[in-house]
């Protein structure tokens, strides 16, 4: 009898435990994050505090990586980064949903009518490319690009191939690298219905990788020698010609925010810009000067 | 121990049981409530006869068409039952009523592995080897409802492979007894009084394996090519209602977002329907 209670003990031990785990964790959301007062005392005036930041998820990696190096450098100090599209960043600039937003493209007029204040911290390519295998194609123009991925041209043969299909490979419907794609290549055409659609940047370069008669785009962090980058009129989509402004399938990352910056925002767009900010930018992207 | 501490915390075992089955449950209600609430409105503002009717999907023009992913679905669990169901079923007779034991021992858990995989490793598999495959032996991208439909099958395989063998299984010995006295052969047994005893148990195999085919997302989207147009052949490419959910979550807002949600609600009903279908038709069986 005293092994039975023994036991039955030790379940309700366990069950009462579990339950209060859960109601731990339900309830986890509601306290106040103890980073934000831990503020050491030093001589210069305090940059403490917490900045929210939404917007692209294309920003969202670097944004991430600047958020790391800034709060190493100022302890203290919480930034808290969340994706949700350049749409999403914009919106929550001007409403204060968030301290400041990020686009991975240029304001559209009306969203520039909002008159926020945009930093561009770094500069994107878009770049088309093939499969490595793909020998006849070396250059493109703009207007053959939109042909392709508007279902117009279906077949190399018409941009000077051998006669077979071609697979033309786009992001999903929302995502900001296809809507500066549309914004600088489309324009008004619409990329056709039929294009196999990919997740990610990650899933573009798998499937043009994979095919030989796949096209895409990528950002340009992504290039390597299992894809071909073709040219755009002639331009080759590299470091300088983007700075030059003569590659234009290129974009801005820019963060904006409502009225006067805080302090602690100031702080933290200025490292962005600073040479250790723009350290990080160089990784992957194209720093500003 | 007293007696009366002991009813305690048998009561207080009894409650906590309770409350388990009830968290449970909640959840359930609450994952319903919460997707109806998110998609109900926007199904209300575009017409669910044209969001269900719609063919074309082109959320940045206003465009909520799911046709093409309703059928998608179908079409590519459909072809994964069509290819996994028969493979499954003679792989749990021979496990049943042929393997010898030790060969039985070996195969068992190597099926049941093939559960413990992760999705994305199965979605990996298809893309380079499945979609590879059709892509060097048929002109077209390889993208498709088939490659999908080929991972799906044998992602369903431990599911339907198990319960099937316990199915077989738990047909009485005496009818197997009884039929190989009479003079029927083993096949014969099989046949015509073991696989029509175990009927009720190889529906629920095959549905919770079609389950399991309609719900999977990651592993799929990265075979199905995911685009929104009706396949008119078996290497099309082609969107499911999970893949169109996973694929838009991301960036999605507005409207954008409640039309996922209202993918969600479709999906839902969907399956409330199945359910509902298989406990008929296993009620029909048994009776």
């Amino acid at each position: 009898m005293i092994k039975i209670g023994f036991k039955s003990k030790w379940m309700l031990i366990m069950i009462v435990s579990l339950l209060a785990a859960f109601v731990v964790a339900g309830c986890g959301g509601g306290t106040p994050d103890p980073g934000a007062d831990n503020q050491q005392p030093g001589e210069e005036p305090a940059i403490k505090g917490t900045l929210t930041t939404a917007g692209s998820t294309s920003v969202q990696p670097l944004s991430e990586e600047f958020a790391q190096a800034f709060m190493a450098k100022y302890p203290g100090t919480n930034v808290m980064v969340q994706g949700g599209g350049s749409s999403q960043g914009v919106k929550a600039a001007n409403e204060g949903i968030a301290d400041f937003g990020a686009s991975s493209r240029n304001l559209k007029d009306e969203e520039k009518a909002y008159g926020l204040t945009e930093v561009v911290v770094c500069l994107d390519g878009i770049a088309v490319v093939v499969h490595p295998e793909n020998s006849f194609i070396e250059d493109l123009s703009i207007e053959d690009v939109r042909k392709v991925f508007a279902g117009d041209i279906t077949n190399w043969k018409d941009l000077g191939g051998p006669d077979s299909r071609i697979m033309a490979v786009t992001r999903e419907a929302g995502s900001g690298t296809r809507g500066a794609f549309e914004e600088m290549i489309m324009k008004d055409a619409k990329i056709s219905d039929a294009a196999i659609v990919q997740p990610s940047n990650g899933g573009i370069h798998q499937a043009v990788a994979g095919d030989k008669n796949a096209i895409g785009y990528l950002s340009m962090g992504y290039l390597d020698d299992k894809v071909k980058t073709i040219k755009i009129d002639g331009v080759e989509a590299s470091v300088d010609n983007i700075k030059a402004g003569t590659y234009k399938v290129s974009r801005p990352f820019i963060f904006m925010y409502k009225g006067e910056a805080s302090p602690l925002l100031q702080a933290f767009t200025d490292f962005c810009l600073s040479a250790e900010g723009q350290a990080i930018v160089a990784k992957h992207y194209i720093t500003v000067n | 121990m007293g007696d009366a501490v002991r009813r305690r915390i048998e009561w207080l075992i009894e409650k906590s049981l309770l409350l388990s089955a009830i968290v449970g449950t909640l959840i359930v209600m609450l994952i319903a409530v919460f997707t109806f609430l998110e998609g109900f409105p926007f199904l209300a503002k575009y017409g669910i006869t044209s969001f269900i009717t719609g063919k074309v999907w082109d959320p940045a023009y206003g465009e909520f068409g799911i046709l093409s992913m309703i059928i998608g679905t179908f079409y590519v669990t459909i072809g994964a039952l069509i290819i996994g169901v028969p493979i499954a079923v003679a792989c749990a007779i021979f496990l049943a009523e042929m393997a010898p034991q030790p060969l039985a021992r070996l195969f068992r858990p190597i099926i049941e592995l093939l559960a413990g995989i992760p999705t994305v490793v199965y979605g990996f598999f298809g893309l380079i080897v499945i979609v590879g495959f059709i892509k060097s032996h048929f002109d077209v991208p390889g993208f498709s409802i088939l490659a999908a439909s080929i991972m799906l099958a044998i992602m369903i395989l431990p599911t339907v492979i198990n319960i099937s063998e316990d199915a077989i299984r738990a047909v009485p010995k005496q009818y197997k007894e009884g039929s190989l006295a009479l003079g029927a052969t083993h096949w014969q047994t099989i046949r015509y009084v073991i696989l029509p005893g175990a009927r009720s148990g190889l529906i629920s195999a095959i549905f919770l394996g079609m389950g399991r085919a309609i719900g999977e997302t990651m592993a799929v989207i990265m075979v199905a090519g995911n685009t929104a147009l009706i396949p008119t052949s078996m290497l099309d490419p082609v969107r499911t209602l999970t893949i169109n959910i996973a694929l838009e979550m991301g960036y999605a807002y507005g409207d954008h977002s409640s039309s996922l949600f209202a993918t969600g609600i479709v999906l839902f009903v969907l399956i409330i329907c199945l359910n509902a279908l298989v406990t008929r038709l296993k009620r029909r069986v048994t009776e």
